[in-house]
């Protein structure tokens, strides 16, 4: 197994094989992190970028530290300091970051297909760190190892996907992650957050959260991103919070081993409670060790070996 | 790469025998198995580990650790290969301070995969030190590096490869040296 293209734009494109090759990659880069001396000579000699046009702690951190663990140099190119405030175009940045011989660039943009014209216009690796409402591709491979991790596999298992659905990147990586194993995937929040004609991509749409729960496998709580919620979509939080937060009278009818996962960062007494946060069916910190470990072995399977010899 | 298969120069009982005095040589330079700890290199280092550590254990009675190392992290030609090879987990559930490891692989040639080996190893903790068991010894040798404990001794050209199958991962136990033919 070959890992052959030269950018990770998302997951909607990714071969359910191509997703397993990473996820397998993914668990002895999780055993380095673990080890007293993390750190390995892999990445030697190569340079990555991050360059993030929306606030982000835990995604970029998540990336650099793979990064250095991999022993690539890492660079964070923070964009509110940067020649993009003196009206530099994405195109002119692209070129200027590109020859100062970085081998891959991490980008984050509020505007969907943004990696996508990026990648199109330079020889860097281009990796989606999200693009607007679109995809966050590492975010659901690390949902996705999180999930193996506990369940063994990811075949045929039930998925609620809970919240804000209609801005969710991460909900869409997962839908397109997810389905290419067989899950039956359901998501599940008010129907003015949820988007039109959902069910072409194979989902089950809830707008009652007992419904959506009931024998699920896993539960994907979404953070409800009041950034983005300036037009009242709902009433009110307490609204929100006592139709779809997940707490643990909520889950009953879950199945008893149910794995809840949260991207963060969490809002508690929003969209989920403390008693599930804090409870042992959550893995919200697992999911971000997971995480570095998942964007370790991206780094290693696109820039491990030699450019000129892959082709996308 | 195609191969021509020209010689068989072990089989079966040839492998179990050169096990055997690597087994009883490991022993006697380390006058006993008191922290010794066998480590194999993935892929075929692993099976002849393990087998090594049951013909010690049958010999002294003494269940000695063993784990699996996986050096693709630490190879030093990532970045010239076409594409990169699988990595797998590294299974060393062992503390290896201050113990003695014996590295095990089929073939010592360049010497980079030891090299990577004792890299990836000390990386994990700080043996007493480090022994090396082979079960071919093939020559060219591009680094200073020299094995312990030898199965048997082939002198090769670069034009040749050494393929050893054991029955644990391709159903027989057998060293046979193949031609490369230039395609």
């Amino acid at each position: 197994m070959k890992f052959e293209r030269k950018d990770l734009l998302g997951l909607r494109d990714l071969t359910k094989e191509e997703i397993e090759h990473i996820l397998y990659t993914a668990a002895p880069m999780k055993d380095v992190i673990k080890r007293d001396i993390k750190k390995v000579p892999t990445l030697r000699g190569k340079a990555m970028v991050t360059v993030f046009y929306e606030p982000s702690t835990r995604t970029r951190t998540s990336f650099e530290i793979a990064g250095k663990y991999l022993s690539a140099d890492t660079v964070n190119l923070t964009v509110s300091t940067s020649s993009v405030k003196k009206g530099e175009s994405l195109k002119d940045t692209i070129k200027t970051i590109e020859v100062m011989g970085f081998d891959a660039m991490v980008v984050r943009h509020s505007m969907s297909g943004t990696p996508h014209y990026i990648a199109r216009n330079t020889n860097m690796r281009v990796i989606n760190a999200g693009d607007g409402a679109n995809e966050h591709p590492t975010q659901a491979l690390l949902d996705m190892f999180s999930i193996l991790e506990h369940k063994g596999t990811l075949q045929g298992l039930k998925v609620a996907i809970v919240g804000d659905i209609l801005h969710s990147r991460v909900a869409r990586s997962n839908i397109y992650g997810l389905s290419k194993f067989g899950c039956e995937i359901r998501v599940v929040g008010p129907s003015t957050l949820m988007p039109p004609e959902l069910e072409k991509l194979g989902v089950k749409t809830y707008y009652h959260l007992d419904e959506a729960l009931d024998g699920v496998d896993v539960i994907n709580v979404l953070r409800i991103q009041r950034e983005r919620q300036h037009t009242g979509l709902f009433p009110s939080l307490d609204e929100y919070a006592s139709l779809y937060m997940i707490t643990p009278e909520r889950i009953r009818n879950a199945q008893d081993d149910v794995l809840i996962l949260h991207p963060g960062p969490m809002n508690r007494g929003v969209e989920i409670s403390s008693e599930i946060a804090d409870s042992t069916r959550a893995v919200i910190n697992e999911q971000v060790t997971n995480g570095v470990a998942v964007r370790m072995a991206l780094l290693f399977l696109m820039m491990g070996g030699s450019r000129d010899e892959i082709t996308n | 790469m195609e191969l021509r298969e020209k010689n068989k120069i072990m089989d079966e009982l040839a492998m179990k025998r050169a096990l055997t005095r690597i087994a009883h040589e490991i022993i006697e330079k380390n006058k006993g198995v008191e922290d010794i700890a066998v480590v194999g290199i993935r892929r075929r280092g692993g099976p002849l580990a393990l087998r090594l550590a049951g013909r010690i254990e049958e010999i002294e009675g003494v269940k000695i650790p063993v784990g699996i190392l996986d050096i693709t992290l630490y190879r030093d030609d990532l970045t010239t290969l076409a594409s990169q090879p699988q990595v797998h987990r590294t299974e060393v559930n062992f503390n290896i301070n201050g113990k003695t490891i014996v590295l095990v692989d089929d073939v010592l040639y360049t010497g980079r995969t030891i090299r990577a080996a004792m890299d990836a190893l000390i990386d994990i903790g700080r043996p007493k030190c480090i022994q090396l068991a082979v079960l071919i010894d093939r020559g060219h040798r591009e680094l200073p590096i020299k094995a312990d404990f030898v199965g048997k001794n082939v002198p090769t050209s670069r034009q040749e490869n050494i393929s050893v199958l054991v029955e644990e991962m391709d159903g027989k136990d057998e060293v046979v040296i193949q031609q490369i033919l230039e395609s």
